[in-house]
């Protein structure tokens, strides 16, 4: 039976992005489906009654919800190519421990930087940036986070790269000048194919940004 | 070479006994270290640098954090009586129901029982919510099940991922309702749920492997009478 794959995502979200990832890194030919957030469609209501969020990964009419869950779940399914987490049972762990630090730290404190300004953004700067650094000094001198080959923590955290542009300009600090290691190891992630079609353009998720802070009135 | 694994925990936590549980089943020997939360132990600091949080487990050295990496990584170390089922689907529904678990129910809980007053209400109303999810999935099952043999009544319900994560839900509210004078969890509203606390606390490598009643009942109240008097 000829496998069903459904992806319900929304362009900016770092979250579907790293799903997109996944399913770029292990060739898997999916219909991708973007959602409205502010008009939900009856089909993810559906799917992820729970929390009505996406990314939610529809496979054979059966939802996967949370990213990296669904990240997993692709690599365990797909598990005769491009493996996305390590073999070895330490370093499966470590990978999961550095993805949930990326799942609790950066989106909230990134989100932090554009919201915010005066005192409680240079607060949030230096927060956000001391979590992109805890990272850096993780990565070290390796290509990868898990060593040579692209993996788990580098699918967790490389979608975050599309919103440095907003978090930068909003912030008005340079992360390239805050974490150069960090940068280069972007630069590794963006010349894989499934990382670069996977990524919306900096610029574009500005924009949207520029229109969340109107809507919700932040300067 | 000889195995040596050791758990930093915490007497009272339940993260650290979700820990205990998941190797007490698995039979693997440890050695336990209880830390001092008021001095952080230099040995934690030194092992679990970046969150300075128990559990912690050392095998043969090597450091691992965060209590539900760790129900992975035993699951995934050492043979027999797994708690994650094989099929990538169905453990795909544990780690999204353990995780819905850690970072919705137990905040929602713990904002319920202790958080400031202004925020409780709307906390009950979301722990309220969150819990007849928690049930909604329970259906008829025992337990939530997906473990291959470890310690439930037998047969394919057997203690999984989301009933060790579910350790909190099961033993801790009913504590902490009492020390706090409030009342969430209850026979009449969770009915379902209240089948399951007590078909889970009716398994040995649970029950011995909870911090003692009175003395967690203690703790939590003199916790309260603490946040009273810093008023």
């Amino acid at each position: 039976m000829a496998d069903e794959v459904v992806l319900l995502d929304f362009w900016p979200s770092p979250f579907g992005m790293r799903v997109r990832i996944a399913l770029a890194e292990k060739g898997i030919k999916y219909e991708y489906k973007e959602e409205d957030l502010r008009n939900k469609s009856p089909l993810l209501l559906k799917m992820n009654p729970v929390h009505k969020q996406i990314p939610v990964l529809i496979h054979n009419g059966k939802p996967v919800n949370e990213s990296l869950i669904a990240v997993q779940y692709i690599d365990e399914v797909w598990k005769d190519k491009s493996p996305i987490l390590p073999s070895d049972p330490y370093q499966r762990a470590l990978a999961r421990f550095w993805a949930d630090y990326i799942d609790k730290k950066i989106y909230v404190s990134g989100k932090k930087v554009w919201q915010t300004k005066g005192e409680e953004q240079e607060e949030a700067k230096k927060e956000f940036i001391g979590h992109l650094k805890m990272l850096e000094g993780e990565l070290g001198d390796k290509a990868f986070f898990g060593g040579e080959c692209f993996g788990f923590v580098d699918v967790a955290l490389v979608p975050f790269y599309s919103w440095f542009y907003a978090y930068e300009t909003c912030g008005s600090f340079s992360i390239e000048a805050e974490c150069p290691k960090l940068m280069a190891w972007v630069k590794r992630c963006m010349q894989r194919d499934s990382v670069a079609k996977s990524l919306p353009d900096q610029h574009k998720v500005y924009d949207f940004v520029l229109q969340l802070k109107k809507k919700f009135g932040i300067e | 070479m000889a195995e040596e694994v050791k758990l930093f925990g915490l007497w009272g936590s339940p993260f650290s006994r979700r820990v205990e549980i998941a190797l007490k089943i698995k039979g693997v020997k440890y050695e336990y270290i209880e830390d001092d939360l008021q001095n952080k132990s230099a040995l934690l600091l030194k092992y679990n640098p970046v969150h300075k949080k128990v559990p912690v487990l050392l095998h043969n050295g090597k450091p691992i954090a965060e209590s539900l990496v760790l129900l992975e990584y035993i699951d995934e170390t050492w043979e027999g009586n797994p708690n994650l089922p094989p099929d990538p689907y169905e453990r795909a529904q544990a780690r999204f129901w353990a995780k819905f678990i850690d970072e919705k129910c137990l905040p929602a809980l713990w904002k319920a029982l202790f958080g400031e007053e202004s925020e409780q209400e709307k906390a009950m109303e979301e722990a309220l919510q969150n819990l007849k999810m928690l049930e909604k999935e329970l259906k008829d099952k025992r337990l939530f099940g997906g473990g291959g043999g470890g310690g439930g009544g037998g047969g394919e319900e057997s203690i999984g991922l989301v009933d060790i994560a579910a350790n909190f839900i099961a033993y801790w509210v009913g504590i902490i309702q009492e020390a706090v004078g409030a009342e969430i969890l209850n026979r009449e509203r969770f009915p379902v749920l209240y089948k399951w606390i007590d078909e889970l606390l009716s398994c040995s490598v649970i029950r011995e492997n909870l911090p003692p009643r009175d003395k967690m009942l203690a703790y939590f109240i003199s916790r309260v009478q603490a946040a009273k008097a810093s008023k």
